[in-house]
């Protein structure tokens, strides 16, 4: 997967957990609570859904590592590569 | 102390048949029910009251997605009432606005819900949604109303098992009384037909009732009934003190005469017909009247072979054969059983007769079970009378909780 794919998937889940926004001019090096209306309940909704549709865990220390689509592709990515080459 | 006179100024529902109360009544005048066929989770087809507002007419996607559909019906019933009552709601000050929302059971949709979430991964509670709790806390209605409406009074629900609408009603009347709050949204609603755990408890009680038109499921009084249609629905008003709308120009739907509350203390699911009447005796009691003054009583009655039966004695104790001006009703032939929401819908589907002085039937009655032959049943017609200045609204609930409610014609 690649970033650009990574980046992608995380959008897709704030497309369903935040139904009203906006997403054609996410900026991807901004945090998406400055850019989006979501509150912590949301970024729960965003490790859920990593974890029901992608098999992939975030621990509560690694969050913060969710703040950007930019810092999503960062951290997500290598996750997402090593699950596939898992299986 | 003299007691403040409370006033409704203001109605907002939704029901099977309707979304709007000149909508849901103009179905009562015309025997337009509404219940239909859907699918409930392990039980297959089964007939069910649904309701088909608009969510988003008051509320966004995400809160839609994030409540509960108690909450969003509530919502809707809020926000409409308000529109219908005509307050500046942007100059009321929103801590002095109470919400108090009768509801027969919460939680079970979620639960349910949520249970068969994690059943498709292995029961592994790390699926369980982070929403779960506050959407199942028993104030969730009421306290998503607030979330939407900013108001910052007290909000919360009321547990009355299927008496909750009225207890919405007879709760706010003594806040504003008390002078809790200066404007009060109450009444009831229900979600119930998203949980399969209701319809599962009434099958194995053999009380759920089937039928070969939808239609015709729901009848009370008739010889063949054979149990209760489960229904969603809403219906919330906007009460005030009588000098509060008075000064704001509102008006007035009617007036609460009297109401009164209490228990069987006899059976978790039989009703109890002389506490029932006891019940309505007290509430004609404390509105000053006698039972030949009630020109319309609405029924519980939910079509169950015993039920209708017991409640029809209770009635027959109060009013007996000396009431020739009172008329005798029932919503549920219409729309079901709506639950906490039934006694709040039931009354305002009656609230028109003072202006058009008819009265909604009772329908699907083909062959009237002569042990629910009651002197003033109107039956499968609307019928036309001379006078209608009060309204006696029962609602009875399980746990032996019984209500009733009478609304009066305002007169200055």
């Amino acid at each position: 997967m690649t970033k650009d794919e990574c980046k992608q998937v995380v959008l897709d889940i704030v497309a369903d957990i935040a139904p009203d926004e906006d997403l054609s001019n996410v900026k991807p090096d901004v945090r998406l609570r400055d850019q989006l209306q979501l509150d912590s309940m949301d970024f729960l909704d965003i490790v859920m859904e990593l974890r029901k549709r992608h098999s992939i865990e975030v621990p509560e220390a690694d969050y913060i590592q969710l703040a950007s689509l930019d810092s999503c592709a960062n951290y997500l990515t290598p996750k997402f590569n090593a699950l596939s080459a898992k299986s | 102390m003299k007691a403040s006179r409370i006033v409704i100024t203001g109605v907002g529902l939704t029901a099977p048949n309707g979304n709007s109360l000149a909508e849901f009544r103009a179905n009562l005048l015309k025997g337009v029910a509404g219940i239909e066929r859907i699918e409930i989770r392990y039980m297959g087809q089964q007939l069910a009251g649904v309701c088909h507002y608009d969510p988003l007419r008051h509320q966004t996607k995400k809160e839609v997605r994030v409540g509960t559909r108690a909450g969003s019906i509530s919502v809707y019933c809020a926000r409409e009432a308000i529109a219908d009552s005509k307050v500046d709601w942007a100059a009321q000050p929103k801590d002095r606005v109470g919400i108090y929302i009768g509801c027969t059971e919460h939680g079970n949709v979620e639960t349910e819900n949520e249970i068969y979430n994690i059943s498709k991964f292995n029961y592994d509670t790390k699926f369980w949604s982070h929403y779960h709790n506050p959407r199942t806390v028993a104030n969730n209605p009421a306290g998503e109303a607030s979330l939407n409406l900013g108001v910052t009074g007290p909000a919360y629900t009321i547990g009355a098992a299927c008496a909750a609408g009225n207890l919405g009603l007879i709760h706010a009347a003594q806040m504003l009384r008390l002078g809790e709050v200066d404007f009060a949204l109450c009444g009831g609603v229900s979600e119930s037909i998203h949980t399969f755990g209701i319809f599962a408890g009434f099958k194995s009680q053999n009380a759920l009732a089937t039928h070969a038109d939808p239609h015709k499921a729901s009848r009370p009084f008739d010889k063949a009934r054979n149990g209760i249609v489960v229904s969603e629905g809403g219906c919330l008003y906007t009460l005030e003190r009588l000098e509060d709308a008075q000064a704001r120009g509102a008006k007035i739907y009617g007036e609460i005469a009297g109401y009164h509350v209490n228990s069987d203390a006899s059976d978790y699911v039989l009703p109890n017909p002389v506490r029932q009447a006891e019940c309505v005796r007290a509430s004609i009691r404390r509105a000053g009247l006698e039972p030949k003054d009630i020109h319309i009583v609405n029924t519980h009655a939910t079509a169950t072979p015993l039920g209708d039966i017991q409640e029809c004695e209770a009635i027959r104790a109060v009013f007996g054969e000396g009431c020739p001006e009172t008329s005798i009703n029932n919503t549920k032939s219409y729309i079901g059983h709506c639950m906490g929401a039934a006694g709040a819908l039931e009354l305002a589907g009656n609230l028109p007769s003072f202006d058009d002085l008819t009265v909604h039937p009772t329908i699907n009655v083909d062959d009237l079970d002569p042990a629910c032959a009651l002197p003033g049943l109107v039956l499968n017609q609307p019928r036309k009378v001379a006078k209608v200045d009060t309204i006696l609204n029962n609602s009875f609930g399980m746990l032996g909780i019984n209500s009733t409610l009478i609304v009066k014609r305002f007169a200055p």
